[in-house]
């Protein structure tokens, strides 16, 4: 026991100075209202996603992704006892529906911008670091992916994969590593010519540990920033994608892809524009708040990690 | 054209004819032209030069950090003793690796940026150790854990089993096992706080922790000269290391390092622009302009008897303390290198141009005064007195 004693001497968390900068952004977010609504927005979801197995119930365990619907009338119903938020074509059961979409809003956003940051990251350090004819290859492919509409090649790539979720996921990190690519390799251009590079190469230390300790964590913050921002652009993405009828089959819970399915009640019948307003307006909602909050959430923390900013 | 004179018995570093270019868009920069000289053992070796003469890129290039477009065209880097010398410009990266930071090593021009400022210091100063010390660290930590008697036998087995291992590792093949294990960097970062202490940084336990904007700017000379000096090394580069600092703090710094040298039996490579310096913490000089040794001396033989116009030019345009003399500059500007002057680079400005300084470029040659071999001086008036 008096060996984790002795280690307690180093780590002093009291004193750690990576806790209290942390402790100092915290509170930089709990100042500022508008992140602080994002960052409840972005709580409120993720407990939404959390307990969705105890908010709406699953009929079948096994699958719980699929929306329960009773009878196959194509006319929407209005909420009312039953359907919290109404059905939609086909008697979907919208309010089942939006909640276990949250899950899969959270998994689309999470995945893609996870792979994208990671294979980013990866690329765009090798192209920054090394320079020369491997950054001139590399840079001149991701010119090549971000000279084509990025809405466009994704719907090719999922036209060509066959159509599903997780083809759309594919294709969105297909479309959306270049930039980060690039955003990673120009700010490793700037930090590579600093002089404490130099002195970690003059202390002995090795390409890879130079990178990975010395550059990466230097060069990595506006890439973070884009990636928490980007979370709610490539969800959007993916709803958009889904509505054009790329997305899951019919009956999945994801909200692009019931906003689709409402596609004929968005307006309607003459005289009654408002009529069946909830099929859209509640998956409407849900993807316009879940982007908000990762928005506010993104703007917060470029504020605190911007150095010039975060003083203040 | 050898320079036989330079080379010594007790030369540490010897660098020979060295060469280098920068193949840029205008065409190639021709930074360093044939400059040799030697850094004998136990001495300081002061550069002086102009800014943009090549005092960094020389530094630079002895520990091989030269970055494309750089390259070293030609010539020999030699460390070592006489028997037993390698010539570092021929050595892999791998092998430079393992020289970097444990044999020579290198402060640098600005604290400031010298120091990454998202890790701590102790993380900083613990990487020398953890890069070319990790034998003597297992040792240490196996050590430590042989001491305590506590009741997590497992676990203590465990790690001495661990240890034992890596020891066996570094032993085996230097620079190999980078995973390092916790009480490895707890043991690394004793030793930073140890070395911190020595170089009289107050309250070393807590600078460890701090980042290096929180610290002022002579402490954070101070940590980056702890972390060229973290594994006592035989040469020491320091560029420039007290331009950006008051001079009371100068003088600190130049204290310190003094004593290091006494403590450490280190060589030092001292790079600088400031003569005032020069003439404090330097055994011998050389004079360096546009890329070529113009001259070599003593300290002292250099400020009573500048051979060179350009070193002569040099001392004039120094400012001295109570007098009210008009400085004098150095008529015309720094040559461009990538069309660096015929002959001599120095020609265009000199006060004694003759016809042959356009057309050949002039060896070492002794100094006029002819007794001291030590003296020499790169320029055709002293021709007669013979090539050194």
């Amino acid at each position: 026991m008096n060996f984790l004693k002795k280690r307690r001497i180093v780590l002093d968390f009291e004193q750690h100075p990576r806790l209290k900068e942390f402790k100092f952004s915290f509170s930089k977010i709990l100042r500022n209202p508008l992140s602080l609504i994002g960052l409840s927005l972005i709580f409120l979801f993720l407990m939404i996603a959390l307990f969705a197995p105890l908010i709406a119930v699953p009929d079948k365990p096994e699958e719980p992704f699929r929306i329960p619907h009773e009878g196959y009338s194509v006319v929407p119903k209005p909420p009312g006892p039953g359907h919290l938020f109404g059905t939609t074509t086909k008697q979907y059961d919208i309010f089942y529906g939006v909640i276990w979409g949250t899950r899969t809003a959270f998994r689309i956003g999470f995945m893609v911008v996870g792979s994208i940051l990671v294979i980013g990251i990866v690329v765009g350090s090798i192209s920054g670091y090394f320079g020369g004819i491997i950054d001139e290859i590399i840079m001149r492919i991701t010119d090549i992916f971000m000279a084509l509409p990025l809405l466009i090649l994704a719907m090719a790539i999922v036209t060509a994969l066959g159509r599903s979720l997780d083809n759309i996921m594919k294709s969105l990190i297909i479309v959306g590593w270049p930039i980060y690519a690039r955003t990673v390799r120009g700010s490793i251009l700037t930090i590579r010519e600093e002089d404490f590079v130099r002195a970690a190469q003059a202390q002995g230390a090795g390409t890879l540990r130079v990178i990975f300790k010395h550059v990466l964590p230097n060069a990595i913050y506006p890439v973070l920033i884009l990636a928490s921002l980007d979370i709610g652009a490539m969800v959007l993405t993916a709803a958009a994608l889904s509505f054009l009828g790329l997305g899951a089959q019919e009956g999945y819970a994801d909200w692009g892809q019931m906003v689709s399915l409402a596609r004929n009640y968005i307006v309607g019948p003459q005289g009654q524009p408002f009529l069946y307003w909830y099929v859209v307006t509640i998956p409407g909602l849900f993807i316009l708040f879940f982007v908000l909050g990762w928005n506010l959430l993104g703007d917060a923390l470029r504020d605190i990690f911007d150095p010039r900013l975060r003083r203040r | 054209m050898l320079v036989l004179e330079l080379k010594s018995e007790e030369a540490v570093l010897e660098i020979d004819r060295l060469k280098v270019n920068f193949y840029t868009y205008e065409g190639v920069v021709k930074a360093i032209d044939e400059v040799s000289f030697a850094l004998e053992d136990g001495d300081t070796l002061g550069i002086v030069g102009e800014t943009g003469c090549g005092k960094s890129v020389t530094a630079l290039s002895i520990l091989r950090l030269i970055l494309p477009p750089g390259r070293i065209e030609s010539g020999c880097i030699l460390y070592g003793t006489k028997d037993s010398c390698i010539d570092l410009a021929q050595k892999n990266d791998e092998f430079m690796r393992s020289i970097r930071g444990n044999d020579i090593s290198m402060i640098f021009q600005e604290a400031g940026n010298a120091l990454n400022p998202v890790l701590s210091v102790g993380d900083q100063v613990n990487e020398s150790f953890l890069l070319h010390r990790q034998q003597e660290l297992c040792e240490s930590v196996l050590k430590r854990i042989a001491e305590k008697r506590d009741r997590l036998s497992v676990y203590r087995r465990f790690l001495i089993w661990r240890y034992r291992r890596k020891l066996r590792k570094a032993e085996g093949n230097l620079l190999k096992d980078r995973r390092y294990g916790r009480l490895l960097k707890i043991e690394a970062l004793r030793w930073s706080v140890d070395l911190l202490r020595s170089l009289g940084i107050p309250n070393p336990d807590e600078v460890v922790k701090r980042y290096p904007h929180e610290l002022s700017g002579g402490m954070q000379q101070r940590v980056v000269i702890s972390m060229a000096l973290a594994c006592n090394p035989a040469v020491l580069i320091a560029d420039e290391p007290t331009s950006n600092l008051d001079v009371t703090i100068q003088a600190q710094i130049l204290q310190l390092l003094e004593d290091l040298k006494e403590r450490y039996h280190s060589s030092i490579l001292f790079i600088t622009h400031d003569l005032g310096v020069v003439s404090e913490v330097s055994d011998k000089v050389i004079v360096l302009y546009a890329g070529t040794l113009v001259e070599f001396a003593e300290v002292r033989e250099l400020f009573k008897n500048p051979l060179h116009p350009y070193t002569r030019a040099l001392l004039h345009a120094v400012p001295h303390l109570g007098s009210r003399e008009r400085l004098e500059s150095i008529g015309g500007n720094v040559p461009n290198l990538v069309s660096p002057p015929s002959g001599c680079r120095f020609h265009p400005r000199c006060p004694h141009v003759m016809d042959i300084c356009r057309e050949q470029k002039p060896e070492l040659y002794r100094g006029m005064e002819g007794a001291d071999n030590r003296h020499l001086a790169a320029c055709f008036l002293y021709q007669q007195e013979g090539v050194a």
